[in-house]
């Protein structure tokens, strides 16, 4: 699923990173627990999660997890923002909770890791 | 290569700062992008347990052609049963601990399971010292 897609699906705006918006991707994780996310063995996924704060951004850093949703609009700070243009990370904000989020994109085709 | 890091109990904001570097480090190195994950994972759970259930703490790296040997040394409470602790889901971790995603009993048995070779030495009243071996 091209990115630029995903993020209309879930009437997403963007935060930073606007130039990984042609990118694809084909798997997504959603978790508020990060000790969970840290337990999934591929790359290149997207993470789906309602937790704002640098341990969710330092978490996608760290699963080499190059795109990231957050739901119900959480805010993001700027050294939020700031670790995750480091990694050239693309995040987006979404309105829909996470339930509403995951459930449309596993509709369009974006597949569980589990 | 040796690297060193001091580590600040309670100071989330920090957390997850040493094994950015240290990332950072192994990927300039080449080092294989599915073993530099292993690598950070696992230490990333260590440094969060330091901030988490420590007073304070350094972290040691060593790196070189055969795989990167990390030492996470902190003074703090100790570990009173150790095989408790490895269990699955088993936590002593404060609600600020699970409110920045932590918490459920996760990190050790990860880091476990990324390591090649694992070992804690622990002495209650005094610290806990961590020994995580990956080969490249
Ligand atoms: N460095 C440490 N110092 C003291 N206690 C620790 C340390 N690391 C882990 N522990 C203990 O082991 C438990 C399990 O750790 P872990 O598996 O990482 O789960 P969590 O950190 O989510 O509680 C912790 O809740 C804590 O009681
Ligand atoms: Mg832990």
């Amino acid at each position: 699923m091209k990115i630029q897609d995903l993020c209309s699906l879930v009437g997403g705006t963007v935060v930073c990173g606007e130039s990984r918006l042609d990118d694809n991707v084909e798997y997504a994780f959603a978790s508020d627990l990060m000790s969970d996310v840290l337990t999934v063995k591929i790359q290149n996924f997207i993470l789906i999660t309602g937790l704002a704060n640098i341990q969710s951004i330092r978490t996608a850093e760290m699963s080499d997890v190059p795109f990231m949703l957050l739901c119900r609009n959480k805010e993001v700070t700027q050294e939020m923002i700031n670790i995750a243009k480091e990694n050239h990370m693309l995040l987006v904000r979404s309105p829909y909770s996470m339930f509403r989020c995951s459930g449309i994109l596993y509709s369009a085709g974006l597949k569980p890791v589990y | 290569m040796h690297l060193e890091y001091n580590v600040e109990g309670g100071d989330f904001t920090r957390a997850g700062y040493a094994s950015s570097q240290i990332k950072k480090t192994l990927k300039q190195l080449n080092v294989d992008a599915t073993v530099i994950k292993r690598v950070v994972v696992a230490l990333y759970e260590a440094e969060v347990n330091i901030v988490a259930h420590a007073y304070r703490g350094v972290i040691y790296a060593d790196i070189n052609g055969a795989g990167i040997q990390l030492r996470l040394a902190d003074e703090g409470p100790g570990i009173a049963d150790v095989d408790m602790a490895m269990k699955r889901g088993f936590s002593t971790a404060s609600r600020e601990v699970r409110e920045m995603g932590f918490g459920a009993g996760m990190g050790l048995p990860n880091i476990s399971e990324n390591a090649d070779n694992f070992s804690i030495d622990t002495i209650v009243g005094k610290g806990t010292t961590l020994n995580i071996e990956i080969k490249f």
